[in-house]
């Protein structure tokens, strides 16, 4: 491992350099450079299939990568020597499908993880979880099973797991892909706070409305390479490429 | 209130020589239902219980990353599965049983330290326990794979998500196929008859043997309590399947 010095906040807490990941022959990302500071919020858009999903999957070693480097505050994610649990500490991750455990309630999905990999004491953990179930408007579903709650309250209740670990990043995949147009504005809702509370936030989306609003970056890729990035006002409103613009044009 | 029902069984039997409720009113061969009947239920709980063990332990090896760990289990499956039971019962006791070192109590006799029943509760938990596997198997195998993922990406490790997540889900889709499994276990504690394991219709038998105007009562008997048994077993699944039901999830 190349760390010579400790990670300063200065430093890219997240930086990938020149990566690359396919599935069998297929290649998804065709060397992908991204450099994410300390409370930054970042936004990935793209067509389907472009691989953005499996861009953030990579940096939390859901999936592998071939070729280049990912950091996450400092240390190297695709290495035989990483230590999968320190890494996941550091991160938290939300998905499209919210992966609640149907068999626990809202409360319980909240404390699993503070309590099985933090070791922590239940009496902590369950004023925590509640905070968190109360920060998310979700105080009065503790006891509630997944299955008894709309898309956008487990949605809420997956955020809330995964802060629940105090992560230092959050990714989003598509949070609000699965959901109903009314339960889309109260997730993103809680997405805006947390960005607001200086939670690093990585975004997959399909919400522009949201990104232009919430990003300080916007990426956007196609066919494995990002095309072009910026803030979000030039992005949109002063797209270069081509199928940037394409994109764009559709979708907005 | 006994009186009157030894006497009417005593008197049903001068009356009706085919149908002689020996065991209702003759203390020693009421000891030999009981017994047998303590025998059949031991049996059946100690199997279904290491059947169980060996299913989840079974299950989970199957997801091992070893290839030769998973052949392993795999070999176990198809030669358990495939064979019939009473001829690995056989095998067991007469083939391995004889491989296996003996002591000696009293300084006379010989036994062997595995007793039949021993042996029967042995072989009968590895033919149900091969099948306990493929159940779990298929239970573990209907957990999606982004729930997985989750537990993974909360830092859970490979056994935290197979005990916390994977199991308890995986077990509730299990449940109705176990519960097949499981009334077939009871029913083939019956073979360990052929190794004198005194259970209920090794000692039925040994009633109608000695008395042959008891054996209609005797098969009678086997056919009430059986039917007790694993309703009493269906019963008990049934409830807890209610009970693990998740709110909202499924049905």
């Amino acid at each position: 491992m190349t760390t010579s010095a400790p990670w300063t906040p200065d430093q890219p807490i997240v930086s990938l350099r020149d990566v690359y990941k396919s599935f069998g022959s297929l290649e998804v990302l065709k060397g992908i450079n991204i450099d994410i500071m300390k409370g930054e919020v970042i936004c990935i858009i793209g067509p389907s299939g472009s691989g953005k999903s499996t861009l953030i999957r990579c940096i939390n070693a859901l999936n592998d990568i071939q070729k280049g480097s990912i950091k996450v505050e400092g240390q190297e994610v695709h290495t035989d020597k990483l230590n999968k649990l320190e890494l996941r500490k550091k991160i938290g991750m939300v998905f499209q499908q919210y992966n609640l455990f149907p068999h626990k309630t809202a409360l319980q999905n909240v404390m699993m993880a503070p309590l099985l990999v933090l070791k922590e004491d239940k009496a902590s953990t369950e004023k925590r979880a509640r905070e968190l179930l109360a920060k998310v408007r979700l105080a009065d579903k503790e006891d509630a099973y997944p299955g008894e709650l709309s898309g956008g309250q487990q949605q809420r209740v997956a955020i809330a797991r995964s802060l629940a670990m105090q992560p230092d990043i959050m990714l989003f995949d598509e949070v609000t892909a699965a959901l109903d147009p009314e339960t889309v504005k109260e997730v993103l809702l809680t997405i805006k706070e947390l960005a607001a509370e200086g939670m690093t936030c990585i975004l997959v989306t399909h919400e522009m409305g949201f990104a232009r609003e919430v990003a300080d970056h916007i990426y956007f890729t196609d066919r494995g390479v990002i095309v072009e990035h910026g803030a979000p006002e030039t992005f949109f409103d002063n797209a270069q490429d081509e199928r940037t613009k394409l994109f764009l044009s559709q979708i907005l | 209130m006994l009186d009157l029902f030894t006497e009417f069984f005593r008197e049903m039997a001068e009356n009706h020589p085919r149908w002689n409720f020996i065991f209702f009113y003759q203390g020693v061969q009421a000891e030999k239902i009981w017994l047998g009947l303590k025998y059949t239920i031991f049996l059946s709980v100690t199997c279904l219980f290491f059947s169980v063990v060996i299913g989840v332990v079974g299950a989970w090896l199957q997801g091992s990353n070893m290839r030769l760990l998973r052949s392993f289990v795999q070999g176990y499956i198809q030669l358990f599965r495939n064979t019939p039971p009473f001829v690995q019962l056989l095998f067991f006791y007469f083939a391995l049983g004889q491989l296996t070192p003996t002591y000696s109590p009293d300084g006379w006799l010989e036994v062997p330290i595995i007793s039949s029943v021993g042996w029967a509760i042995i072989s009968l938990s590895f033919f149900a326990g091969a099948f306990n596997i493929e159940i779990f198997r298929a239970g573990i195998e209907a957990v999606p794979d982004t729930t997985i993922e989750a537990s993974e990406a909360l830092g859970l490790t490979r056994l935290q998500t197979y005990i916390y997540v994977v199991l308890p889900l995986g077990f509730r889709v299990s449940l109705p196929a176990l519960n097949n499994n499981l009334v077939n276990l009871i029913k083939t504690t019956t073979q360990a008859f052929a190794i004198s394991v005194p259970e209920l219709l090794y000692q039925s038998v040994r009633i109608w043997n000695d008395y042959p105007s008891a054996q209609y009562p005797a098969m009678l008997l086997l056919f009430v309590v059986y039917v007790g048994l694993v309703g009493i077993m269906v019963f008990g699944m049934n409830r807890w399947e209610q009970k693990l039901r998740i709110p909202g999830y499924g049905n």
